[in-house]
């Protein structure tokens, strides 16, 4: 079944099954391999994306089920928004493989709170899992960037 | 992590060699051939002018060449500093590659010559190499400027990537890589005096692969992308070491996009298009199992078998039995005396749980047998796969990519996850590219656990408090057994024993008798990171607190005591280091209630001080501060990064972490029922680095054991208890 998609200010055809979750649309149908699987169940955060601006797990959305809303991946932040600059600044990356879904989840954050607190960002990043344990590292570079120019709504962008 | 590959084939003999070679090449001796000649033959690596490990471009930029995976670690950072130091190499124009699968030229001095990764040895086993390797190349390109311009030398120097003299010509790697690599490399280069580094142990050395791995740009095997690209999704038996009895395909072909469905050694395979349609075909799969051979035990039941065997309760078997690992004056003493302190700890399995489950990519049936993907072992992983082709180990092209995480769990000595991949190539042929994928569950329930773990320990003490008789009993399963020839673990398999052997307190302790006991279970066990420390720590250091406490002494003091009397110079120096930072001698901030632990595991030591309170009955650790002497600190920010993740690891674990098993069937398959620390629970962990000039020991292991029993040690004076068994919160 063939589906338009808007991923990253882009409208994309796809024709995978109408319930192949998002996330395998966008990595193997898509190419878009930033985005990770970790657990399919909504667990660990690694499949994250925007979803209008929101972040949503993409393991647990079907296509038929996005619609018209605006899709944002790690490609669509473009490589130097100030939460990647952070994390490069801080060598937050260890494995980097939650990394994606780790920064995408602060995205949605500043977007919402640009100068959380402690609590803001436990609430909104205690649903990704980082086995290698930059937790501390991730804290650091939310604030880090938090501290500079106010990060703009990345679906605006788009 | 294959600390165990690391003891066993550190100095093969010359047999040894044979034999494994014989193995290997199907029953030919090779006589007068290195195991790595041998495991090289067939390969088709090439080596540049400037040797393996570095590559000059025409336009100055330097390629080091890591024999290591990067999987977190930060090895790429601190394995290209030590080359660029040697080098006086412009390290912001410095990159790394992965290195191919060759064990000739990429072989782990400290894995007796295999190519691998493990045992947090990735910058000690190449300290000299690479140095050699950085000293070898600066001096070609010195030789080559001095010939050019007609000058000594000596009176050549170089800095930043640049080669200058005092006449005012300079040059840069690029402009004399002509000439330099024609230069024959000096056989013994001399190496710098540690005093002029000018890269390594500063806050310079920092990773190389942070934009990659921010961007999403960073390539994990589950990313690979080929035109003909086939998925693999396989259904396991429940239960290990049941096997195929039959199976119903027709649902799971009738699925759009699946295109095979074959049965292999481990389960059957669905092969298809994508990965959505693998995994449905899978769920469409029936499949009978025989489970004759299985294991139907529980966990439960399999750890009260190891407590009736330290109690005595159960026999010890003929075959099989008690082996004593430490032992010091009249055992007999050891079992008597009153008053002792008698203790007894439980380990559950646990999971590594990786963020990227594991998964593979082969081709198969045309040229070469090629994989793609995080080889942490590649020379086993080779060997395993030629046994399934039939081909030269060193002919299997191997191209190591970022892994999302490992903990051991990737360097397997029966490359489960691999040969299974290869299996599914082999089925489907042409050299056509099948990635296999395993999802959470099947990640969690394939077994690979840190093994159940129960230690029995009893001791009396002297006047001073000071214990005077240790007698201990170790009961789990071995990681090492049925390891290829020459590598078994003999009659004690080091890895379940190894930070209760070397412990400086058995070593300050007048009467020992310590064994072990390996009995056999059905389920497979691996390294897991740090090892026999995941549980050895634990046990010498909670118990030293309640030694602590029962004689009235202050634990830093106490133990301060025993190190004196086992000559632990570095454990006293790492113990004063972190009660310094810490402010031990002064009291806890209000409401924290500190603990400290100190261990020794993968050449380093470790102190940590960790500031603990109870929310709502559950632990919550605060401050961690810890003391690390690893020798020569080559990258003191990633030191830190892998204090502060060894030590979430190890809390994770101590906290939540525990797989169990009904009737032969694991109970967990995803992070919802195998609870893993969260960011709001992680600790701020300050690091202080010993100064050291000794060479670079361990980091990526050594600081995950020692939070445990920090922790439980601050819960002991905060409530008078101990701790006993793993994990603190139950499910």
């Amino acid at each position: 079944m063939a589906t338009t998609v808007d991923v990253n200010g882009r409208p994309l055809n796809v024709n995978s099954a109408p319930d192949t979750p998002l996330l395998w649309v966008l990595r193997d149908e898509l190419g878009l391999t930033g985005t990770k699987y970790g657990c399919g169940v909504a667990q660990c955060g690694a499949c994250t994306v925007l979803v209008d601006g929101q972040a949503m797990r993409s393991c647990q959305m079907p296509v038929s089920a996005v619609g018209a809303a605006k899709i944002t991946t790690i490609e669509g932040l473009g490589g130097t928004h100030p939460l990647q600059e952070a994390w490069v600044k801080l060598d937050v990356p260890q494995c980097g493989y939650c990394q994606s879904g780790q920064i995408m989840s602060a995205v949605a954050l500043l977007a919402q709170t640009p100068k959380p607190d402690d609590a803001a960002i436990s609430a909104a990043m205690d649903g990704n899992i980082c086995r290698c344990g930059a937790y501390q590292r991730i804290r650091a570079a939310i604030k880090e960037a938090a501290a500079g120019p106010a990060v703009q709504p990345v679906a605006a962008k788009a | 992590m294959n600390k165990p590959l690391t003891d066993i084939v550190r100095a093969p003999t010359r047999r040894q060699a044979l034999v494994v070679g014989a193995t290997l090449v199907g029953g030919s001796l090779l006589v007068g051939c290195s195991i790595g000649d041998i495991l090289s033959a067939g390969s088709r690596v090439e080596v540049g002018a400037f040797g393996p490990f570095l590559k000059f471009a025409a336009d100055g930029s330097v390629t080091v060449i890591s024999k290591h995976i990067e999987f977190g670690q930060g090895n790429h950072a601190g394995l290209a500093a030590i080359a660029a130091e040697e080098l006086d190499a412009d390290w912001s124009r410095v990159s790394v590659e992965q290195a191919a699968a060759n064990a000739k030229l990429y072989g782990n001095t400290m894995m007796g010559g295999t190519q691998g990764t493990g045992g947090s040895s990735a910058i000690f086993n190449s300290w000299t190499q690479l140095r050699t390797a950085g000293a070898a190349a600066r001096a070609m390109f010195v030789q080559a400027a001095a010939a050019k311009w007609s000058v000594p030398a000596a009176e050549i120097k170089v800095a930043n990537g640049v080669l200058s003299h005092a006449s005012g010509k300079q040059a840069g790697f690029g402009d004399l890589l002509d000439e330099a690599a024609r230069i024959t490399p000096p056989e013994a280069p001399v190496l710098k005096d540690p005093k002029t580094f000018t890269l390594i142990g500063t806050d310079r050395v920092r990773r190389k692969d942070s934009r990659v791995k921010s961007t999403g740009a960073a390539t994990y095997t589950l990313d690979v992308k080929r035109p003909d690209l086939l998925v693999a999704m396989v259904a396991h038996a429940p239960k290990f070491g049941a096997k195929v009895k039959s199976f119903d395909a027709a649902a799971a072909s009738k699925i759009a996009g699946v295109v095979a469905v074959h049965e292999i050694p481990t389960g059957v395979a669905v092969v298809a298009e994508n990965t959505w349609a693998a995994r449905q075909g899978r769920e469409a799969l029936k499949v009978e199992w025989d489970e004759a051979k299985a294991e139907t035990r529980g966990s439960a039941q399999i750890l009260a078998s190891f407590r009736d065997l330290a109690s005595g309760k159960t026999a010890a078997p003929e075959k099989g039995g008690w082996k004593p690992f430490d032992s010091r004056g009249d055992a007999a003493k050891a079992a008597a005396g009153s008053n002792a302190l008698e203790i007894a700890y439980d380990f559950p399995y646990l999971a590594h749980a990786t963020m990227e489950p594991m998964n593979c990519v082969a081709m198969v049936g045309k040229g070469p047998t090629r994989l793609v993907f995080g080889s942490q072992a590649p020379t086993m992983d080779q060997i395993n796969t030629a046994g399934i082709v039939k081909a030269l180990p060193g002919s299997i092209q191997i191209e190591t990519l970022f892994a999302g995480g490992s903990f051991g769990r990737r360097a397997n000595l029966k490359s489960d996850y691999v040969t299974e991949c290869v299996h599914i190539a082999r089925k489907v042929g042409g050299g056509r590219p099948v990635k296999l994928v395993w999802t959470r569950e099947d990640d969690m329930r394939a077994g690979y656990y840190r093994p159940i773990v129960h230690h029995t320990v009893r001791v009396t003490t002297d006047a001073q408090g000071f214990p005077a008789t240790w007698r201990h009993r170790v009961v789990t399963q071995s990681i090492m057994k049925g390891a290829p020839p020459g590598m078994s673990g003999g009659d004690i398999d080091p890895t379940a024993v190894e930070g209760a052997l070397g412990s400086p307190y058995l070593k300050a302790t007048p009467i020992v008798d310590a064994q072990l006991i390996m009995p056999d279970v059905g389920v497979p066990v691996l390294w897991w990171r740090s090892v026999g420390a995941t549980h050895t720590a634990y046990v010498m250091e909670h118990t030293i607190d309640q030694l602590a406490r029962r004689a009235g002494k202050d634990p830093v003091a106490y133990r301060r005591a025993l190190y004196e009397k086992a000559g632990a110079r570095r454990h006293i120096a790492v113990l004063d280091l972190v009660a310094e930072k810490a402010g031990w001698s002064s009291p806890a901030p209000a409401g924290w209630t500190r603990g400290v632990a100190v261990h020794e595991s993968f050449g380093s030591v470790v102190a940590q001080v960790a500031e603990v309170k109870l929310e709502n009955g559950q632990p919550r650790v605060g401050r961690v501060v810890t003391a690390i002497d690893c020798g020569t600190a080559i990258s003191p920010d990633q030191i830190a990064a892998q204090m502060e993740g060894g030590t979430c690891y190890g809390l994770s674990a101590t906290l939540y972490g525990e797989i169990t098993l009904t009737d032969g069937v694991v109970d967990q398959g995803n992070f919802d029922t195998y609870r893993v620390l969260r960011n709001s629970e992680a600790p701020t962990v300050e690091t202080h680095i010993l100064p050291s000039t000794n060479p670079p020991t361990g980091v990526g292991e050594p600081g995950t054991p020692v939070i445990g029993p920090a922790v439980a040690n601050a819960l002991l004076t905060l409530t008078g208890k101990p701790t006993l068994s793993q994990p603190f919160v139950k499910a």
